[in-house]
C-alpha cells in the first residue's frame, strides 16, 4: 500500500512537470472542444491527433492523449445540454434530462451538475484504478501465450455478447480488422502475405491509424454531414459565480445518488473491453432512474439524470485504461488507439510495463489526478466560450478535420499509399455505418491482431496442435469458457425468446 | 436501404472469397513442429467473414435487420450530392498532393470547401485557407521534422526558400 502511494506521488510529480502540465492543459481544453463538437468524440480526437505526438517522449504523449480523452468526457455534456444533440456517443444519456433542464431555462444547473458529477466520477475511478492496477498487473505477469490469447478472445466475445449490435455484422467487423492486421509479412515464416495486386505499399502492413483515421476522421464525418443536415439551435446561459455556486449545491443535493451510481458502475463497465463509456453511461442512467424515489421525474429534467451518465462516462474512461495498462487489451475504442500508439512509441503494452517502465505508467496515473482537477476548472471557467465555439459552422470545422486526417494518415507512415487506403476505408466505413455495421470492433481488432495471431500460434505449438490448451490451464480455462458463453449469449437469448413467444402464443 | 443491404453483403462475400484465395498463397494447414501455417489465420478468419455475409443475406431474406426493412434509399438526393462534392473533394485533395505539394493541395481544398460548399465570405475563406497550411508547415517541418510531400519539381525553389527560414 505504502509502495503504491510512493509511486503515485512520483507519478503526480512527473505529471506536474512544466511540459507535462502544459500538455495536460492543452489536452484537456482540446478534449473539451472535441467532446463538445457534435460528430467528434474522444476516439476521433485521439486517432486524428496521435501522429502529432511523435514530437514528445512517450510518457508526455500518452499524458496528452489521456487528457484529451478525459476532457472529451466532460465536453460531451456541453452540447448535449445546450444543443440537445450529444457531442459524443458517451453523452447520449446526458441529453435525456440535460436538454429538458436547458429548455426550462436551467441550462446552468445542468452544466454545473454535469461538471461536478464528472469530477466526482473521475476521482472515484482514479482511486479504484490506483488500487486495482498494480494488483492486476502482478497477477498478469505470469501470463503465457494461452492466457493472452484467451483474453483476446474475451475482448472480442464481449463485443458479440454485450455490444448490442447486429451479431453477424459485429463478427464480420472483428474478422475484417484481424485480417487487415495480417497484411504484410507472416511474422513466423517471414513470407510476404496478402500483398493485394502486388502493390508494394502493402509490404509494410496496414498501420492501425490508417484504418482508425479512415473510419473516425473521414467515414464518421461524412456520416455526420449526411445525418445532421438540419440547423441546430444553441441554448444560451449566463454564468455568474453566485449562480454557479447555488446550482452546484442544488445539483449535488438532487444528484448525489446518480453521481454515486455512475462513479462505481461506470468504472466496472468501463473495464469490459466492448463496453467503455457509452454503455457505461446509459446503464448508469437506467439504474439511477430505477433506484430513484420518483422515477417519473427522470426524462423531464432531473439533475440526477445528468449526474449519473456524466459521472459514469468519466469513471468508465479511467476504467477502460485498466485492462489496457495491465493486460495489454484495451477497454474501449479510444484506449485501443492509445494501445496502438504505445506500440509506435516502442513500448510493449502489458503487465511488464509496471516493472519495466514505472515512470511511464505512474506518470500516466498521476496525470489522471491532475487532468481531473484541471478539467473541472477549465470546464466551469470556459463554459460560455465553449457555447460560443459551438456556433462555429460545420462547414469550417469539417474541412479542417479532413485536412488533419489526410496529414495524419500520411505522417503515420510517410507513404501516400496509406493516404489513398485511408480514403478507401473512410468511404467504405461511411456505407457500412449507414447499414448498421459496427466499426469499433474492426479498429480494436486491427490493434489486437498482431498480438492475437502469434499467441494463438505459439499456444498451438506448445500443445502440438491440441486446442484443449485454452481450456485446461488454470487461468486461461475460465477466461475461454466465459468468452464462449458470451459468444453464445445472443443465441441463447434468441432461443429463450422463441420459447417465451411460443408460450404466449399457446396461451 | 433494402437493396443496398443485399448488394453490400454480396460485395463483402466476394471480398471474403478473394481474401481466402489470397491466403492460400501460404500454408493454411497445420505443419507439425511449426504450428499453423502462415496462411491459416487469415484464411479461416476470411472464412468466418464469408459465413457472416451468408447470415446477413439470410436475415435480409427474413427481413429481420433494420436496413432490410427500410424503404428509404441508402443515399437520397442530398446524400448523393454530399458524397460526390465532399468525398470527391477529398479525392481531388489527395490527388493534388503529388502535384502541388501537401500544403498547396490543402490550400486549394480549403478554398473549395469554404467558399464553394460552405458559401462563406472571402473574408473568412482566405484567412483560413492561407493560415492553415502555414501553421501545418511550421508544425510538421520545423517542430516535428516530419517532411510532408513537396509536389513536383517546379515547386522546389519555393520550399528551398521556406527551408532557409526554418533551418
Amino acid at each position: 500500500m505504502m509502495e503504491i502511494l510512493l509511486h503515485l506521488g512520483d507519478g503526480i510529480l512527473l505529471a506536474v512537470q512544466p511540459i507535462n502540465l502544459l500538455l495536460i492543459v492543452i489536452g484537456v481544453t482540446l478534449g473539451l472542444f472535441i467532446g463538445a463538437m457534435p460528430g467528434l468524440g474522444s476516439v476521433n480526437g485521439v486517432a486524428i491527433l496521435l501522429p502529432v505526438t511523435f514530437l514528445v517522449p512517450p510518457a508526455s504523449a500518452i499524458i496528452f492523449l489521456a487528457a484529451i480523452y478525459y476532457g472529451a468526457m466532460y465536453g460531451g455534456a456541453i452540447s448535449s445540454i445546450t444543443l440537445g444533440i450529444p457531442g459524443a456517443s458517451t453523452a447520449v444519456a446526458t441529453t435525456f434530462d440535460g436538454r429538458p433542464l436547458a429548455l426550462q431555462g436551467r441550462a446552468r444547473l445542468a452544466l454545473v451538475t454535469a461538471a461536478l458529477a464528472s469530477f466526482i466520477g473521475g476521482s472515484v475511478s482514479n482511486v479504484l484504478f490506483t488500487g486495482f492496477a498494480p494488483l492486476l498487473a502482478s497477477v498478469a505477469l505470469s501470463f503465457g501465450p494461452p492466457e493472452i490469447f484467451s483474453l483476446m478472445l474475451l475482448a472480442f466475445a464481449t463485443f458479440v455478447g454485450l455490444g448490442g449490435d447486429d451479431i453477424p455484422k459485429t463478427v464480420f467487423s472483428i474478422c475484417l480488422g484481424l485480417v487487415l492486421a495480417a497484411v504484410g509479412y507472416d511474422e513466423i515464416s517471414g513470407a510476404p502475405r496478402l500483398i493485394f495486386f502486388d502493390i508494394p505499399g502493402f509490404m509494410h502492413g496496414i498501420n492501425f491509424l490508417v484504418l482508425a483515421i479512415g473510419v473516425y476522421g473521414i467515414g464518421e464525418m461524412l456520416w455526420t454531414i449526411d445525418s445532421t443536415r438540419g440547423k441546430v439551435t444553441t441554448t444560451q446561459t449566463r454564468m455568474t459565480v453566485k449562480g454557479t455556486i447555488e446550482d452546484a449545491g442544488e445539483g449535488m443535493r438532487r444528484g448525489w445518488k446518480g453521481t454515486a451510481i455512475g462513479s462505481f458502475l461506470g468504472f466496472f463497465v468501463g473495464i469490459l473491453p466492448a463496453a467503455g463509456a457509452t454503455p457505461g453511461s446509459l446503464m448508469s442512467y437506467g439504474v439511477a432512474k430505477m433506484l430513484a424515489r420518483n422515477p417519473k421525474e427522470f426524462g423531464r429534467g432531473h439533475p440526477g439524470g445528468v449526474a449519473a451518465p456524466e459521472a459514469a462516462n468519466n469513471s468508465a474512461s479511467t476504467g477502460a485504461m485498466l485492462p489496457m495498462l495491465t493486460l495489454g487489451i484495451p477497454g474501449s475504442p479510444t484506449t485501443a488507439i492509445l494501445l496502438g500508439g504505445m506500440v509506435i512509441w516502442g513500448l510493449t503494452p502489458g503487465p511488464r510495463l509496471f516493472t519495466d517502465q514505472p515512470e511511464f505508467v505512474w506518470g500516466l496515473i498521476g496525470s489522471f489526478y491532475v487532468s481531473n482537477i484541471l478539467a473541472v476548472v477549465v470546464n466551469l471557467a470556459f463554459i460560455p466560450l465553449f457555447i460560443w465555439m459551438l456556433r462555429m459552422p460545420f462547414t469550417i470545422l469539417a474541412p479542417m478535420i479532413f485536412v488533419l486526417s489526410v496529414v495524419g494518415g500520411y505522417a503515420a507512415t510517410q507513404d501516400m499509399h496509406d493516404v489513398w487506403l485511408m480514403l478507401i476505408f473512410g468511404l467504405g466505413a461511411f456505407v457500412l455505418r449507414k447499414l448498421d455495421y459496427p466499426l469499433a470492433p474492426a479498429v480494436l481488432a486491427i490493434v489486437l491482431g498482431p498480438i492475437a495471431e502469434p499467441t494463438l500460434r505459439q499456444s498451438l505449438l506448445l500443445s502440438s496442435g491440441d486446442p484443449s490448451i485454452f481450456f485446461t490451464r488454470p487461468i486461461a480455462g475460465p477466461i475461454t469458457i466465459i468468452a464462449i458463453i458470451l459468444i453464445l449469449l445472443p443465441l441463447i437469448k434468441v432461443i429463450l425468446g422463441r420459447r417465451r413467444g411460443a408460450e404466449t402464443n399457446a396461451a | 436501404m433494402r437493396r443496398a443491404e443485399l448488394v453490400t453483403a454480396i460485395v463483402l462475400a466476394l471480398l471474403s472469397i478473394y481474401l481466402m484465395w489470397k491466403s492460400t498463397a501460404l500454408d493454411i494447414g497445420y505443419i507439425s513442429g511449426e504450428g499453423p501455417g502462415g496462411g491459416a489465420w487469415p484464411f479461416w478468419l476470411a472464412g468466418v467473414m464469408l459465413v457472416c455475409t451468408g447470415v446477413i443475406a439470410f436475415n435480409w431474406m427474413r427481413q429481420t435487420s433494420p436496413p432490410s426493412q427500410s424503404d428509404e434509399p441508402l443515399l437520397d438526393r442530398y446524400g448523393r450530392r454530399m458524397l460526390f462534392m465532399v468525398g470527391g473533394g477529398i479525392l481531388a485533395f489527395i490527388a493534388l498532393v503529388s502535384v502541388i505539394s501537401m500544403y498547396g493541395a490543402m490550400f486549394v481544398f480549403l478554398i473549395y470547401y469554404l467558399a464553394f460548399l460552405g458559401r462563406h465570405r472571402w473574408s473568412v475563406t482566405i484567412p483560413v485557407a492561407v493560415i492553415t497550411p502555414i501553421v501545418f508547415f511550421f508544425f510538421f517541418e520545423a517542430l516535428m521534422r516530419i517532411t510532408l510531400p513537396k509536389g513536383m519539381k517546379f515547386l522546389e525553389p519555393v520550399f528551398n526558400w521556406l527551408n532557409t527560414i526554418i533551418y
